[in-house]
């Protein structure tokens, strides 16, 4: 175990930054959001979640996938470069980390999305252990343990030394290049915090909430249920929960017409969205109701089904604070039977 | 408030036993306490689960809109601020007045959690609200706010206790006690700054906008069956922009679309993910409207004329083309 | 023409369009190949191919030419929208995006198909994912049974593919071709009925196996009758619609059940189907 106190924590962002483009936790337009670290940056590693989640480093809002070029009859398509740029991300929580295995089940599930394993490839991901979890968080419910939240690097903040403990060949590769900023740490005070944190976690609103692995042979008792209506009819299908979720990740592929081209991107999109099922003649989902349950029957039943039980929810909390009808995943599993609060 | 909820509850009760509506639109509770979620009761037996307390600052209006649709009575149980927007969505015919009951029910103020979280408040297990002081029971130990210090901004401009429409009335009404904030403060904030402030501000402002559309789904004026903003054939439906323009368009195009009809609920500012002040914008639109055509309420009744338009059922619906324009 | 290493999966080849045949009032069929010359890519039938209208994007057309077609792809297409009425304006000798193949085949080279007594049946459009099923089976006829082809239009001017079904397919070994319009019109002797009320009319023996194709409400009609002529689930095959974007099962939007209608799909033995969600 290693460790680095807060006085050189300057001079780590910046020999980080030098190994790639360093994105972490600061404060940002008076949120906490994951930002490229420059000097002067306000780090911020205190606040238990960013507001938004960092999928878009392997997943960005937009991202730029190929250019058309017509002249006449003629038809050219040139695909943009895969990405080559090398990434940290630090500072990522449990929940987030984990997330990105959900992603990776997606998108590097043959055939393979390019851009995607481009950007995963070319990122270290450095974890943060959580010391003060929030009441929304629920990591636990998937089994995810947020006071050892793996990645290529697990960092622990104790008091004003960051711990910090290789785990993969990337991440001691990483931690090579910086070796000469840390010093050696004493484990004492890490497992001190683990055990505190876990106790503080015990406590919590969420912390007997368990989703019931059984459901895919309850699939058709699920979904007819009464409970839907209720549920959705609050929903404002404003998409919010889909933005700041870190495992979402439908997405819509469109043409840009820009000067004598036309590129091709793909977008962030929500099975909430009224046209999401459009199609020319009919639209499955016609009401929101439709929507509003395929989106949870998706993080809840048919994702594991498909992914060896896997959930699409890592329990990060974050549609629990940001909707404005307060209505989230936790409500609905409970709704429904699919929880059980032991 | 307990005191109200239990008054919201056997209303609730005899309403829906006595057939007089199929449907009551008030608050269940979540997890938190303060996590409130609108519900749409619709038996008896399920009202055991009716909430009513300081976190409850949805406007349930809108949600009339699509039982009046489909022609269903309903009741809703309406904070002071909440009657206005009722009011303009009947104005706009987008409610029936006629299959709505409207149940004013009295409210000191609702509690932005935010405002306790922000002070670094963490792992709530339960919050308890007596007269001003909130108690908020933490596994990290107790914390003790002031209500009147942690209220959602918009009820620090309260608009009084007065309800706007209501077939009855329930309790004693209430008075919102707090530094009272005038919105027109921070509009005249902005009139002070130069052309070029005011521009890089509201650029700057407008930049953060997600997309998200929750401001216009919430909003009692933004009532359109088929909003601009959905049209895929108008590519402004804004999955993605090719610069951050359309953000900014968005909401000063919605801004416009309301100018006049905006009721001044805050509803819009509140649900922002992105913490976008759009009362500004909005308060701004009102404050000139009141200065160019004489002050003037929107919510205030439902069916005075309105400075700029009227909606009437004869006006000509436009047609959306089906091919596009491209 | 990639120029960063590894193809990503959702970049496009080139084609050129070779032919354009009008078959109906809104149906065209487009003779695709690449620009040197033969398929731009194998595929088996059922399977689908997404093709590009730069500028709007794209969408997933059955490809209703057999495999056994050495030198090109074939789709017939129905005018219906954006992207279908960019493709019914464009002339012979025009480039076009196309990538694929996607989705789960009819499954001709297994024992569910093979050597059984078959019979199609399509209205519409329906007849295109068909198509290059009949003309791979023609092509082995001797791996399959019997074939009948059932199949209705509104009129006889929307039958798609209307000199295979009147001149070649009947001629076929032990191939029979049952045609039906809507309503009756001058210059038409053959039968007239919807296909769910002809089906039973044909009063087919329920050892064979079917493959059906068509609008929902039609597909949903047929199956009741086959149901109700001894015809079990999974006797019968037929294709899920669904709007498609990345066409590989991550975009999320053909997502029905546990199912991705581009991957696991769009071809489903009917058993299959019960065990989604009623969402199409």
């Amino acid at each position: 175990m290693l460790k680095i106190n807060k006085a050189k924590w300057a001079e780590l962002f910046a020999a980080l930054s030098a190994q790639g483009t360093l994105y972490l936790p600061a404060e940002v337009d008076g949120k906490v959001d994951f930002t490229v670290w420059q000097d002067g940056t306000e780090v911020n590693l205190q606040a238990t979640q960013t507001a938004k989640s960092i999928k878009n480093v392997f997943f960005p809002q937009i991202e730029n996938l190929l250019d058309f070029k017509t002249d006449g009859l003629k038809l050219s398509v040139e695909q943009r470069m895969l990405p080559e740029e090398d990434t940290i991300a630090f500072g990522v929580r449990g929940c987030d980390v984990c997330s990105f295995e959900v992603l990776d089940k997606v998108f590097l599930k043959e055939p393979v999305d390019a851009f995607y394993k481009a950007r995963r490839e070319h990122c270290t991901i450095v974890s943060l252990a959580c010391s003060a979890p929030d009441e929304t968080c629920f990591c636990g419910t998937f089994a995810i343990d947020a006071t050892n939240p793996g990645g290529d690097v697990t960092t622990w903040l104790v008091g004003d030394d960051l711990f910090w403990q290789a785990n993969t060949d990337k991440g001691k590769e990483l931690t090579e290049k910086i070796q000469a900023l840390l010093a050696e740490g004493d484990e004492a005070g890490v497992n001190a915090q683990q055990k505190a944190t876990k106790e503080i976690m015990a406590k919590l609103p969420l912390a007997d909430f368990k989703i019931d692995p059984k459901i895919p042979a309850e699939q058709e008792k699920v979904f007819n249920s009464a409970i839907w209506k209720q549920l959705s009819d609050s929903c404002l299908s404003c998409c919010a929960c889909t933005y700041v979720c870190p495992t979402c990740h439908c997405y819509d592929v469109r043409d840009f017409e820009i000067d004598n081209k036309v590129e091709r991107f793909r977008c962030w999109d929500s099975c909430m969205c009224k046209d999401f099922t459009k199609m020319a003649a009919v639209n499955p989902r016609v009401s929101r109701l439709e929507r509003f349950r395929q989106r949870y029957m998706h993080k809840l039943v048919y994702f594991p089904e498909n992914n060896e039980g896997t959930f699409a929810c890592v329990g990060c909390g974050r549609c629990l604070q940001k909707c404005p009808v307060s209505l989230n995943i936790v409500k609905v599993a409970k709704a429904l039977g699919v929880a059980k609060d032991v | 408030m307990q005191k109200i909820a239990e008054l919201i509850k056997k209303e609730a009760e005899s309403l829906l036993k006595e057939n007089k509506v199929t449907a009551v639109w008030a608050w269940q509770p979540g997890e938190f306490y303060y996590d409130n979620s609108p519900v749409c009761f619709t038996a008896p037996e399920q009202l055991d689960k009716l909430v009513y307390n300081e976190f409850c600052p949805s406007n349930l209006g809108k949600y009339l809109m699509a039982g009046s649709k489909k022609n269903e009575t309903m009741a809703v149980f309406a904070k002071p601020c909440d009657t206005y927007g009722i009011n303009q969505l009947i104005k706009d015919h987008r409610i029936k007045r006629e299959l709505i009951t409207v149940i004013g029910i009295p409210c000191s103020g609702m509690i932005d959690i935010k405002k306790i979280k922000n002070q670094g408040v963490k792992g709530i297990i339960s919050v308890s609200v007596s007269g001003d002081d909130v108690i908020v029971t933490t596994a990290y130990g107790d914390k003790n706010f002031k209500k009147s210090e942690v209220l959602l901004a918009k009820c620090m401009s309260c608009k009084g206790s007065d309800y706007m429409i209501a077939d009855k009335e329930l309790g004693e009404k209430m008075e919102v006690k707090c530094q009272k904030l005038n919105p027109e403060d921070g509009v005249k904030k902005l009139e002070a700054m130069t052309s070029q402030e005011r521009f890089a501000f509201w650029q700057q402002e407008l930049s953060k906008c997600i997309r998200c559309n929750a401001c216009r789904d919430i909003c009692p004026a933004c009532s359109c069956e088929q909003c601009i903003f959905d049209n895929q054939e108008a590519a402004v439906a804004g999955k993605a922009s090719a610069n951050t323009a359309e953000e900014q368009m968005f909401h000063i195009i919605r801004a416009y679309h309301v100018a006049g009809r905006c009721v001044g609920c805050g509803e819009c500012a509140r649900v922002c993910p992105q913490g976008i002040q759009l009362g500004l914008l909005n308060t701004k639109f009102a404050k000139d409207i009141n200065e160019f055509y004489g002050k003037y309420q929107p919510g205030a009744d439902d069916d005075s004329k309105a400075p700029l338009v009227d909606y009437k059922f004869d006006d000509v619906e436009p047609t959306i083309s089906a091919k596009g324009v491209r | 023409m990639c120029n960063c290493g590894s193809k990503d999966v959702l970049t496009p080849q080139i084609g050129v369009v070779t032919e354009i045949r009008t078959e109906t009032s809104d149906v065209k069929t487009f003779r695709i190949e690449k620009p040197e010359g033969g398929k731009v890519f194998d595929f088996m039938p059922g399977q689908c191919a997404m093709l590009s209208a730069p500028g709007m994007g794209e969408a997933i057309f059955s490809i209703t030419s057999s495999p056994t077609t050495k030198d090109y792809m074939e789709f017939s297409i129905k005018r219906c929208g954006e992207i279908t009425e960019y493709l019914h304006a464009i002339e012979v000798g025009q480039q076009i995006a196309i990538r694929g193949p996607y989705g789960k085949s009819f499954p001709v080279t297994t024992e569910a198909l093979k050597h059984k007594d078959l019979i199609f049946i399509a209205g519409g459009i329906g007849l295109a994912p068909l198509h290059s099923v009949i003309d791979y089976m023609l092509a082995n006829r001797d791996d399959y049974g019997s074939i009948d082809v059932v199949y209705g239009a509104r009129s006889k001017e929307d039958f798609v593919d209307y000199k295979e079904l009147s001149e070649v397919w009947p001629k076929e070994k032990n191939t029979k071709v049952h045609l039906t319009i809507d309503k009756a019109q001058e210059g038409w002797t053959g039968n007239v009925g919807f296909v769910p009320q002809f089906l039973k009319d044909l009063k087919f023996t329920p050892d064979k196996t079917v493959l059906l194709c068509g609008p929902p409400i039609m597909i949903k009609l047929c199956l009741a009758a086959l149901i109700e002529m001894g015809f079990a689930k999974t006797q019968v095959y037929t294709t899920l619609e669904f709007r498609m974007k990345c066409g590989v099962g991550k975009c999320g939007r053909c997502n029905v059940g546990n199912k991705y209608v581009c991957k696991d799909g769009p071809v489903f033995r009917c058993d299959e189907i019960d065990e989604l969600p009623d969402e199409y």
